[in-house]
């Protein structure tokens, strides 16, 4: 599994932090960092994104 | 930064500021922390506020008001256009603020009332003791501190992780946020005085673009999308938002970028525990229909920091005390209208573009200016009967407001 996120695309503005059902994601500043020990790659933070800049893949 | 304060405020948006401010206020010795490095940038708001609604909070200051507004202008999907006086265009409406200024604006206000502000700093965890919030773990430019507090209040917004820590599961469905995106535009022929809202599955499924005005010819254009409407191969906020913009404003120069997600789950089950209460958006209080969020985020906070005295002057910080002091308070106002906004999002995003067509021509002839929310209702009755069924509940509110301004 991975999750890939693309920071030059990303708007820094932590949707995916609210939705992620597991809090793996954090925004710090311009960064998304991922946990990826407590992700369970449900896909949910790809599916709203604004600008598409994450991707899970399965 | 100190070990101890009565209050740790998490989060220096409008509820965190007003929290702050509102506890420092009244003598508590109040931290008040922000993660990123500047207050209120980058925003991620399309800056609307209703004008009286805000004046209850702080005196108006023209340093962080670009327009002031006449009304506003509804198109449904075949391009009908209702229009509504500022008046009874509710919250989102009046003026439109400049946000990176406001939002430091209050937190400035509240330094000068005794709360310290540290931005920079970033909470990480709470310390958690005998059931009981007792302080958080902080990040400030990459050293860690333990800071304990008698009350810790979260304001950490949209990607709260506050009420989480303490076991209130805060975690937004598809269906409980709008993703957005907006450009601040300059160089096209933006009406200054009405701001416009474009509703219909084609431009934005669930939700809605709107164009606020910003003066100087400038003005935010932005959409809103129901999660649960959005999929990965299905186009993202922005692409609406690019065709839009192509279609309504295709001189228009970007001078920003603005992307966000607002809460419309409604009120959730729980905003508080021992030690400890959530504000604004970290406790989903923003509005289901509209998005709108400051206003509901001000007054919480303001709630939250009279009950912070009210908890640490009875030496009482437990959720059964501050159930009493905050969550049945911002239950029976904010709260409220979050819940009636709530079914009313229910039932609008199962129309189709044919039916909000049919609305708004069954609204286009009302007589606007003294339209009651009764008025509104039975112009929907006369479009579609189902809609007034779905949204009955409502009804039994209208008419309490009705014998209310009669007595
Ligand atoms: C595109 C868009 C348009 C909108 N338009 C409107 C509008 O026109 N009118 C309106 O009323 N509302 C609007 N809203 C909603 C409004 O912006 C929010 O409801 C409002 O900002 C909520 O205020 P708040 O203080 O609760 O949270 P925020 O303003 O989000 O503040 C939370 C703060 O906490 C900080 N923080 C987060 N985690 C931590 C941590 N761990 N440690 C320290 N600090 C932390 C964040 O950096 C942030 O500064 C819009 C929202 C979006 C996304
Ligand atoms: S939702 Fe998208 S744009 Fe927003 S912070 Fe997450 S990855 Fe970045
Ligand atoms: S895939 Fe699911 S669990 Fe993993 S980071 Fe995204 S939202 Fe969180």
């Amino acid at each position: 599994m991975s999750i890939n996120i693309n920071r030059y695309k990303c708007g820094y503005c932590g949707a995916c932090v609210g939705v992620c059902p597991k809090g793996a994601l954090e925004l710090v500043e311009t960064w998304i960092e991922v946990d990826e020990s407590v992700c369970i790659v449900c896909g949910i933070c790809d599916r709203i994104c604004p600008v598409g800049a994450i991707e899970v893949m399965k | 930064m100190k070990d101890r304060y009565d209050v740790l405020v998490i989060g220096a948006g409008p509820a965190g500021s007003i929290a702050a401010k509102t506890a420092a206020e009244k003598g508590l010795d109040v931290l008040l922390i922000e993660k990123r490095q500047e207050i209120g940038d980058p925003v991620r708001c399309a800056e609307g506020v209703n004008k009286e609604y805000l004046k209850k909070h702080v005196e108006i200051d023209k340093q962080w008001i670009c327009a002031d507004l006449k009304g506003s202008y509804i198109f449904s999907p075949d391009g009908t256009r209702i229009e509504m006086a500022e008046e009874i265009s509710g919250g989102e409406v009046g003026y439109v603020l400049e946000r990176k200024v406001f939002d430091r604006a209050l937190a400035e206000q509240a330094a000068a009332v005794g709360a310290e502000v540290r931005v920079k700093t970033r909470a990480t965890g709470l310390i958690i003791e005998d059931d009981f919030v007792k302080g958080a773990r902080l990040m400030h430019l990459g050293k860690e501190y333990e800071v304990r507090a008698s009350i810790v209040i979260g304001a950490d917004g949209v990607e709260s992780k506050v009420g989480r820590w303490a076991g209130i599961d805060t975690a937004l469905k598809p269906i409980d946020i709008e993703t957005c995106a907006q450009y601040l535009i300059a160089g096209a022929d933006v009406n200054q005085e009405y701001c416009e809202f474009y509703i219909g599955n084609e431009v934005a499924p669930g939700g809605y673009v709107w164009v606020f005005p910003k003066g100087e010819g400038k003005a935010n254009v932005g959409i809103g999308i129901l999660g649960s409407k959005m999929g990965k191969f299905k186009p993202r906020p922005v692409d609406y938002l690019n065709d839009f913009l192509q279609k309504r404003f295709p001189d228009a120069r970007i001078v920003e970028m603005v992307f966000g997600g607002v809460p419309v789950s409604g009120s959730i089950e729980k905003t508080s525990a021992n030690g400890l209460m959530l504000v604004g958006d970290a406790a989903r209080q923003s509005d289901p229909i509209t998005g709108g969020g400051i206003l509901n985020a001000m007054d919480a906070g303001k709630l939250a920091g009279e009950a912070a005295y009210a908890a640490i002057s009875a030496g009482d910080v437990s959720l059964g005390k501050l159930e009493e002091e905050y969550e049945k308070k911002w239950r029976a106002t904010v709260g409220h209208e979050i819940d009636m906004s709530l079914i009313v999002k229910n039932c609008f995003i199962n129309l189709t573009d044919a039916d909000l067509d049919s609305l708004a021509h069954s609204l286009k002839d009302v007589k606007f200016e003294r339209m009651s929310l009764l008025d509104l209702l039975q112009a929907l009755f006369k479009a579609n009967k189902k809609l007034l069924w779905d949204l009955r509940v409502l009804f039994k509110d209208a008419a309490k407001e009705v014998i209310k301004n009669r007595t």
